[in-house]
């Protein structure tokens, strides 16, 4: 039996009580808990438009992030949170087609297992396997996308926030009222091709002065067919075969609902908020000769309800409180009677609970201090969470496996005028327990704790100027998931953890005019070498029926650079254009075994080594035009980097024009997205085959 | 002036970076060994490609010139959409032509058997192993009709099919997850696995009457059959998987007078290959108990005739040490030579190692992915 796990929990408890009591006994000073909640107050005092505030802090973060937010967002055509990550630079998405294809996103070739996905503050799990389908996740409501490489370079967060590799932070819509307004009405309808039909109705109201409540929901059908063409030549350039079919299975029927209550404090904010998904779709599968189609089904249902508390406790001592309940659904249909008949269903559960404190040791932790130059500040931060995690299965031997986790972490951060600094250190205690039906009693085990540190610098050599000098260092892991280590036929329970290591120097110069052509110019550049150690993979373990095994034997180095310029451009008569380009250079290695000449050092599947993205858009009050492109260089699907198994690349242009008619008492959006302009046939997965040109529009009422 | 250079940024991407047409994949070429001049003139080695790549290639080794060509059907075939298809299971040459059983492209490819021309195919879903018989082909399927009692039931089935015409005349229902047939004293024996019913396997070789093609028996032998070979002296060779827990695999022999199994072999096997007296196996067994695979591969030559190994490695020169997954096997008919195909990590290319029958390594090739299964020309065209 785990003997830490109840100590730990006792701390965690203690010290929850401690902030809890510390609310209660001591006077509530005047300072501000940071500058979000300074930020929504003043949105709240004022009654600006979310509009107003954005101009640039002092504060800039230590590691930059890559944000997609405002009218950047609502310009590219995005249907999920999927195609919106496509822009960021050092993201490979692998996506199988379609609406309802399944869509993962790997950051800087670690693997997707790698990044943490948090929506609204809180990561979403996925204990059974470690990936979150971004697909699913709708764009309707979003509000901003941030990516962070290493970790969000903010120490007052919760421990779980420190243990990926890489972040990305989906926020939702909070409400805003403009003056006088008590509620705020949308509604959306999107139509277009693949028979898409997706209504949406955001609703938003202003209860009392400090509570708001907001509730959304959304419905999406598509029945998904499109034409795919493959087409190949003699070495002669006459056709050798040209086929073009329709791809069939990739149906979908999701619903989205969610709602939640707002609330101001007087040295702080909380939120609650409720979220259910269900769908049910099709698994379009590999487009093979003979096989033209697929007939495999899955069904989702997740339910989540999660809220966070952030409150100043007393002055230089900040609280923060995170708790989510989530319940997961799943079930996999097999019925196609040409293969092993499956009908799977899993039941995922998660109990999540983070208390995180920043204390001031030196420096003024008062509103809208670090808007100044402060010479010196210093602050630490203590946080810990508890997971639990429990997965049911109607497998036959199944083992249905608990998880226990205890994530503790300290860290610091030191700004002393222009350096900044940060160090964290994230300690891991992780105890499972399988219940395998034929044995009385569950069968524990308990991974060796890790300790895992993470430090991040930056420098502003110049004054008045912005222009910094960063670099960062970050160990971590990911744990085995319940699949590595327990699927039955297939996991080894003997499973280490997988380690990456990420160094990291960048620099990054940024401009602002207020007259003149160009109005803003931004460059950042990064160059990076990753080390994912003990990679888990799949290794086949004997003849016959293609029975494999999980082990630790990968490893894999990956030297890259991403390179981000922006500017926005002002080209008289109320006509702004802004303008952007991402571009990654990966080479990511195949390390594993030196006796096979064929892979070691190969390029691992189906990361190229060119990648990039190009955004234009041009504002002419309400009217838009956006325009983007997005290249993939040529890849290939394994590390034996020999023809046949060559990937072409594949680039896409996409445009999209919107247009803003301000009425009396409402607003008016219309949108018209065409994606894939030059209708480029392509596969980002082997035998997967993209969607041609297809389009989409938008009409939504703003009230 | 910074908008040109992000246009030429641009630029320079598409140019540098522009699909062209993809062309038919053309072989490779290779010289290995030396030029044999025998009745054999070559083999095919069929390549599964791991599920949902539809990576199933044939290769071509001649004795005649010592060349080794990779990838040939889709330089034979150019204007077959999607060559050859997904997951190969096995490979046989009859009356002049080739045979590719495709499994999860449910079909079996027709080909000329020195050309490797496409003829036609034989469309049986989830399709596994084949053999012939005067005139007729034999095949079995995991796909049989599905019966709900209460449970979802799919019984496998042998499908017979007109060597000439290509047509199927007759379906055979046998037990569940049938894999390797084999025909001996007008009689077919079918290796039911039940590799879908974990941990309920199937533990019987069915028995058909070929004149009525009816199944007539069940011979009860051991857990989750694989492998069925007919020796000449009225015997049948059958590799049991095991369960991979306690049930180790382990090779049986069948009186095929009396339908009995009548002998055991204490080895895993995880495949074989038949030449006159000598048994030629190789295993690679995986313990869910152990959680590795035990002991290292075993090469071993059993003598049917005494029941007894002859060898237990007949890789002489420490080259067993390198090959990480056997995976296929066969032997040179007149020369003896050994092949042993390595499917490696499943997903990227193996190789192929040619022996001496003394064991010693002569040459190695690489393959497509997942090297398996061998079928050797003749001049007689057989």
């Amino acid at each position: 039996m785990p003997a830490r796990l109840p100590f730990i929990l006792w701390v965690l408890l203690f010290s929850g009580c401690l902030a809890l009591c510390a609310q209660t006994a001591v006077p509530v000073s005047a300072s501000a808990v940071n500058e979000e909640v300074v930020q929504d107050s003043l949105l709240r005092q004022f009654n600006l438009d979310e509009v107003v505030v954005s101009a640039r802090r002092k504060d800039e973060p230590v590691i930059p992030v890559q944000k997609l937010e405002g009218a950047r967002l609502e310009g590219l055509s995005t249907q999920s949170v999927a195609d919106a990550v496509r822009y960021f630079s050092g993201v490979q998405l692998k996506d199988y087609g379609g609406v309802g294809g399944l869509k993962t996103v790997d950051v800087r070739s670690m693997g997707s297992n790698h990044l943490g996905v948090f929506y609204d503050g809180i990561e979403i799990g996925n204990a059974q396997n470690g990936t979150v389908d971004l697909g699913k996740f709708s764009m309707d409501n979003i509000e901003e996308l941030a990516l962070y490489n290493g970790q969000k370079s903010e120490i007052f967060q919760p421990a779980k926030d420190y243990g990926s590799a890489g972040t990305l932070y989906i926020k939702t819509r909070r409400p805003r009222f403009k003056q006088g307004k008590s509620y705020n009405l949308q509604a959306a309808m999107k139509a277009g091709t693949f028979g898409l039909a997706n209504p949406s109705v955001l609703y938003e109201q202003r209860i009392t002065e400090n509570i708001h409540f907001s509730a959304n929901a959304e419905y999406t059908y598509a029945h998904g067919r499109y034409h795919f063409r493959y087409r190949r030549v003699l070495p002669s350039g006459q056709v050798a075969w040209d086929t073009t079919a329709v791809r069939q299975n990739g149906d979908v029927n999701a619903w989205r609902a969610e709602a939640g209550f707002f609330g101001y404090l007087p040295d702080g904010k909380w939120h609650v908020k409720g979220y259910c998904y269900g769908s049910a779709k099709g698994i379009p599968g590999a487009i093979v000769n003979n096989v033209w189609k697929n007939a495999q089904r899955q069904w989702d249902r997740n339910a989540f309800v999660q809220g966070n508390l952030t409150k100043t406790l007393m002055r230089g001592w900040d609280f923060q409180l995170n708790a989510k309940y989530s319940n997961d659904w799943m079930r996999y249909l097999n019925p196609d009677t040409t293969l092993m008949y499956i009908d799977n269903a899993f039941t995922q559960q998660e109990v999540y609970l983070s208390i995180a404190n920043r204390l001031n040791i030196i420096g003024r932790q008062a509103a809208f201090s670090r808007t100044r130059d402060i010479p010196l500040n210093w602050d630490m931060s203590l946080s810990a969470d508890w997971q639990w995690n429990y997965l049911e299965g109607n497998l036959a031997n199944f083992v249905f496996p608990e998880r226990n986790t205890v994530l503790a972490a300290v860290a610091t951060q030191f700004y002393w005028k222009y350096l900044k600094a940060q160090a964290s250190v994230l300690g891991t205690f992780v105890f499972d327990k399988i219940h395998v039906p034929t044995l009385s009693m569950p069968k524990a085990s308990e991974q060796k704790p890790q300790f895992t540190p993470a430090v991040f610098l930056s420098y502003q050599p110049l004054l008045k100027e912005e222009f910094y000098l960063r670099a960062f260092y970050k160990h971590i892991f990911r744990m085995p998931t319940f699949n590595d280590l327990y699927y039955t036929d297939m996991g080894n329970i003997s499973l280490l953890p997988e380690y990456t290591t990420q160094y990291d120097g960048g620099i990054q110069y940024d401009k602002q005019w207020r007259q003149g052509v160009v109005r803003q110019i931004s460059a950042k550049a990064d160059g990076y070498f990753n080390q994912v150690r003990n990679k888990i993979v799949a290794i086949p373990k004997g003849n016959g029926q293609y029975r494999w095994q999980m082990m630790n034997l990968g490893y894999v180095e990956i030297r890259g650079c991403d390179v981000n310029l922006s500017t926005t451009l002002y080209c008289g008569k109320e006509v702004y254009l802004t303008m952007a380009v991402a571009y990654t250079y990966q080479r990511a290695q195949d390390l594993t075994d030196p006796d096979e000449p064929l892979t070691y050092g190969g390029q691992i599947a189906y990361i190229p080594w060119h990648s990039g993205s190009a955004t234009a858009n041009l504002q002419w009050r309400g009217l838009g035009v956006n325009y983007a492109f997005i290249y993939v260089g040529e890849r290939y699907h394994n590390s034996a980097n020999i023809p046949a198994n060559h990937e072409q690349p594949w680039y896409t242009h996409d445009m999209t024009v919107s247009y803003e008619l301000p009425l009396q008492h409402c607003r008016l959006h219309f949108a018209v997205e065409i994606n894939n302009l030059l209708n480029q046939q392509y596969d980002v997965i082997l035998n997967y085959p993209m969607p041609g040109i297809n389009g989409k529009g938008i009409v939504k009422i703003i009230i | 002036m910074r908008t040109s250079t992000w246009i030429c940024v641009l630029c320079s991407l598409l140019l540098c970076g522009c699909r062209g047409e993809v062309v038919v994949y053309p072989p490779e070429e290779e010289q290995h060994g030396e030029t044999q001049l025998t009745d054999a003139l070559g083999f095919y080695l069929l390549n599964e490609g791991n599920m949902g790549s539809n990576k199933a290639t044939l290769d071509y080794y001649d004795f005649t010139s010592a060349t080794y060509r990779r990838n040939i059907y889709a330089e034979a075939n150019p204007n077959v959409a999607k060559e050859l298809g997904d997951v190969g299971n096995d490979l046989k040459i009859y009356g002049g032509r080739l045979y590719a059983v495709i499994n999860c492209s449910n079909k079996v490819e027709v080909m000329d058997a020195r050309t490797c021309r496409r003829i036609g195919q034989i469309d049986v879903p989830n399709c596994r192993y084949l053999r012939f018989h005067g005139g007729e082909g034999y095949l079995t399927s995991y796909a049989g009709p599905v019966v709900i009692k209460p449970d979802y039931e799919q019984l496998g089935y042998v499908a017979r099919f007109d060597t000439a015409t290509l047509a199927i005349t007759g379906e055979c229902l046998v037990g569940f997850q049938p894999d390797e047939l084999e025909i001996a004293g007008g009689k077919l024996y079918v290796a039911n696995s039940g590799g879908y019913m974990v941990p309920n396997y199937e533990n019987t070789v069915s028995v058909i009457d070929l004149t009525t093609f009816t199944e007539t028996k069940r011979i009860p032998v051991a857990v989750n059959l694989h492998h069925l070979r007919a020796d000449r002296h009225g015997q049948l060779w059958v590799s049991s998987r095991g369960d991979y827990y306690n049930t180790p695999s382990r090779l049986y022999c069948i009186d095929t007078q009396t339908d009995q199994v009548t002998d055991s072999v204490d080895m895993a096997v995880s495949n074989f290959w038949l030449d006159g007296d000598s048994l030629y196996c190789y295993s690679t067994e995986w313990s869910y108990i152990d959680m590795e695979t035990k002991p290292s591969h075993n090469y071993c030559i059993i003598d049917v005739k005494s029941h007894r190994p002859v060898t237990d490695n007949f890789i002489t020169d420490g080259t067993d040490q390198k090959i990480k997954t056997p995976y296929g096997i066969s032997v040179h008919p007149l020369t003896k030579d050994i092949y042993v195909t390595d499917a490696k990590n499943y997903v990227t290319p193996g190789t192929l190692w040619c022996f001496s029958p003394e064991g010693e390594a002569r040459w190695s090739v690489r393959t497509g992915d997942i090297p398996a299964h061998f079928a050797f020309l003749y001049k007689s065209g057989q």
